[in-house]
């Protein structure tokens, strides 16, 4: 049944019809009709935030912690370029999210009028797809199909800019069931042919290897479901990318660790060794390849992908399986049953034996120390003190997000919110406030270092205001860690500008936005104040002193290929030649 | 696994990918793309290849479908088989486009170009640029006592030999459409 109402009205009634429950947004003149219909309704709760780009993380955090899209409401010209970080970075990891920004009224645009700029044409490079609307009646349609869009195939973020005096004008409104979503349609059943040959190699391997990737996450959890029960019944070891962490339980026997530039030894090394690897879900990053050229050298390699432009683009595979991993899974273990769950158990066990000698070398194995906190015993420290509860970890981006990766275990999916692709510092905090908003009563911890919790502090504030009691833990080394430990290895030890000088004093800076903070330096007292953290009613920021010069290990460096990490200090001195210094 | 018979870069596409997809000599294709005619459609086609890095040595663009809203985009690029596969499978994944053909893999095809021409000349040079514009069955579209636009339509090596023909005989103009194509038979 269709309605006449106001375009504003139309976004309301659109978001409730998609069923969306948290809108992350900030106001401003070009959305004001759209902020007045929000004050009339309780269905959608709004979270004020204090900068755009924290509304669109929290929005991350929110999608990756539901599977559901993450919602944003930003104004024209500010609004939405202080989006674009956000974006950009939704695109990389592919979470969708939907962000809905004013705009000047279309008479008046391309007047350069007040807080106009051209939303479309900024965002274009940096979303899925983006809409202008200019009539208020192709407005719900456009909505519904922009929740299409991000959803579907692989998903991402899309943005539909809204004119002032569409959202003012009148119209008929349409529900989503009325829309058609057109062409766009992405496949999500791999072909069974392709199927059918990946099972005849899973019969045949004597060394796979199962390379894992947000693709699993992004599934579903019916897709985490599969690739266990795969892995369970064949035996065949399991890795990570940092974003498909959880996908596979870290408790898990078949459980090989990340992979990738931090990745663990056994699981780069059975990636370099392996003669059959199956990746699912993830997309060959240079993270995680190294050196293109030595990257596996002796494997055939399948790639279950549901983006066609995934497949060969840095590597070449055997067998490439377009399709959703969930879907592509089931028919996989289909197939693999009714053909006998064939095997090569010879094959099998001499691999895991090969394996378990790489294990033995302990690559997360550092020099403890009484007198400081290390990093690396920190989160042991927070792991132990947190396990059995149903524990959200979100990160920044540097040093502490590869130690969080390493030595934290997730077990369950949407439960690792990071900042994979575009390593967006400043991440951390407002995705943690987007995960409680969804997830009130579960503990949400910001695993975080010094620099990157300051880049967007402001977000305490939101914190605080809406009583959502995520808990900060910052592993403070007065550094900007990960770029001090590339100019130690990289540039001579010329650290420049990676020292963070006058740090704000954080147990003071959390009184100041009416939370509490504490300070710990002394590794006797961090199990007691990293309880205190989670004991807490209320937001909370652990200023945790940390270790000044730990580096992160193992580490590929630079232009070397998986067989060539480094397991520790000793072995760093040269180790980077001039063209991999040009890597990043 | 050698048992089998797994080949580096088999897969069953078609025949362009037996190709070997590490090659590295650049070849030329031409791309048919089918897109809805939407504001910005355009800025996003081409936004991919000069944000992926890819090169564009001809663009044509056109509606076709009125009442469908299709535009048809002719581009002529060059890369590597594996360059040339990224480009197709990218743009793919623009939303707004419906379909993507490599015309230069599909089998035969016509490629069609417009040039305009303007030659200024007299005496001996005017009637020579005439008599070239006859071999060339180009058309005089416009003509003054000391000039001729003349438009000629044909494959693009057709226009580069005319307008080097015409070069010494007083050009000092022209225009190209650049390519259009479209595959032979059904």
């Amino acid at each position: 049944m269709s309605r006449m109402m106001t375009g504003a009205r139309m976004v309301v009634e659109a978001l409730r019809d998609q069923g969306v429950d948290t809108v992350f947004g900030y106001p401003g003149g070009a959305v004001l009709p759209i902020y007045d219909e929000i004050f009339q309704q309780n269905d959608i709760t709004h979270i004020l935030v204090r900068h755009e780009q924290g509304a669109v993380h929290m929005a991350e955090g929110y999608a990756r912690a539901t599977g559901k899209p993450g919602v944003v409401l930003v104004t024209s010209g500010p609004g939405a370029t202080n989006a674009v970080t956000g974006l950009t970075d939704a695109l990389l990891d592919s979470i969708p999210l939907i962000v809905l920004s004013g705009q000047v009224p279309t008479f008046m645009i391309g007047t350069d009028g007040f807080q106009e700029a051209d939303t479309v044409g900024i965002t274009r490079p940096c979303t899925k797809h983006n809409w202008l609307v200019k009539d208020t009646g192709k407005l719900a349609e456009t909505i519904h199909k922009a929740f299409h869009v991000a959803t579907s195939g692989r998903p991402g973020p899309v943005l539909v800019d809204i004119p002032k005096d569409v959202q003012f004008a009148s119209d008929l409104y349409v529900g989503p069931k009325q829309v058609d979503n057109g062409p766009y349609q992405p496949v999500k059943k791999g072909n069974l042919d392709a199927i059918t040959r990946l099972v005849e190699m899973i019969e045949q391997a004597e060394r796979p290897i199962l390379y894992t990737g947000g693709g699993v996450i992004n599934s579903g959890p019916g897709a985490s479901q599969l690739l266990r029960e795969l892995a369970e019944a064949t035996g065949f070891p399991v890795t990570s990318t940092l974003m498909g962490l959880g996908a596979y339980p870290a408790s898990g026997k078949n459980w090989l660790g990340m992979l990738g530039m931090h990745g663990l030894y056994e699981a780069n090394l059975a990636m370099h060794g392996c003669d059959l690897m199956i990746n699912i879900g993830a997309r060959f990053d240079d993270r995680i390849t190294g050196r293109i050229a030595d990257f596996s050298p002796n494997s055939v390699k399948a790639h279950i992908d549901i983006d066609p432009s995934s497949i060969n683009k840095v590597v070449q595979v055997e067998l490439p399986i377009v399709g959703d991993v969930g879907h592509v899974l089931e028919d996989l273990l289909k197939v693999w049953k009714s053909r006998g769950r064939k095997l090569n158990s010879a094959g099998l066990k001499n691999w895991w034996g090969q394996i378990d000698e790489w294990r033995a070398k302990k690559c997360l194995a550092y020099r403890g120390s009484d007198t400081i906190i290390k990093p690396q015993h920190a989160l042991q420290r927070l792991e132990a003190l947190t396990k059995g509860r149903d524990r959200y970890i979100t990160t920044e981006v540097g040093q502490h997000q590869m130690w969080a990766a390493q030595y934290l275990g997730f077990e369950e999916p949407n439960r690792w919110m990071t900042s994979g692709g575009l390593g967006t510092m400043g991440y951390g905090l407002p995705a943690s406030v987007g995960v409680q908003a969804a997830h009130p009563e579960a503990l949400v911890i910001n695993v975080a270092g010094d620099a990157s919790w300051l880049m967007n502090m402001q977000e305490m504030g939101t914190a605080v205001q809406f009583r959502l009691p995520v808990k900060q833990f910052i592993l403070n080394n007065e550094r900007l860690g990960m770029v001090r430990q590339w100019q130690q290895l990289l540039h001579g030890e010329r650290y420049s500008q990676s020292w963070s000088d006058s740090l704000p004093d954080f147990v003071k800076l959390a009184e100041a936005f009416g939370c509490k903070g504490a300070q710990v330096s002394d590794p006797k007292d961090l199990d007691d104040a990293i309880q205190q953290m989670m004991d807490y009613d209320g937001p909370f920021i652990l200023d945790v002193l940390v270790e000044k010069h730990e580096n992160c290990f193992p580490m590929i460096p630079s232009g070397k290929p998986h067989n060539e990490m480094l397991l520790g200090e000793a072995e760093t001195l040269g180790v980077i030649e001039s063209e991999g210094a040009v890597l990043v | 696994m050698n048992a089998l018979n797994i080949q580096k870069g088999m897969s069953s596409h078609s025949a362009y990918d037996l190709k070997d997809p590490n090659g590295q000599i650049e070849e030329s294709h031409t791309l048919a793309i089918m897109v809805e005619n939407e504001p910005g459609v355009l800025a996003r086609v081409i936004g991919l290849f000069s944000g992926r890095g890819y090169n564009i040595d001809s663009l044509t663009v056109a509606e076709v479908d009125h009442q469908g809203h299709r535009s048809r985009i002719t581009v002529v690029t060059r890369g590597t088989p594996a360059v040339i596969e990224q480009i197709k499978a990218q743009l793919g994944r623009i939303v707004v486009v419906h379909e993507v053909h490599d015309l230069t893999v599909e089998g035969p095809v016509v490629e069609r170009e417009l040039g305009l021409f303007k030659v200024k000349g007299q005496g001996e040079k005017r009637v020579e640029a005439l008599r070239i514009a006859e071999i060339f069955r180009a058309n005089v579209v416009d003509s003054t006592l000391e000039s001729f636009v003349f438009e000629l339509v044909g494959p693009v090596s057709k226009l580069d030999a005319f307008a080097e023909l015409m070069r010494p005989l007083g050009l000092i103009d022209l225009a190209r459409t650049g390519l259009a194509a479209l595959s032979r038979g059904v």
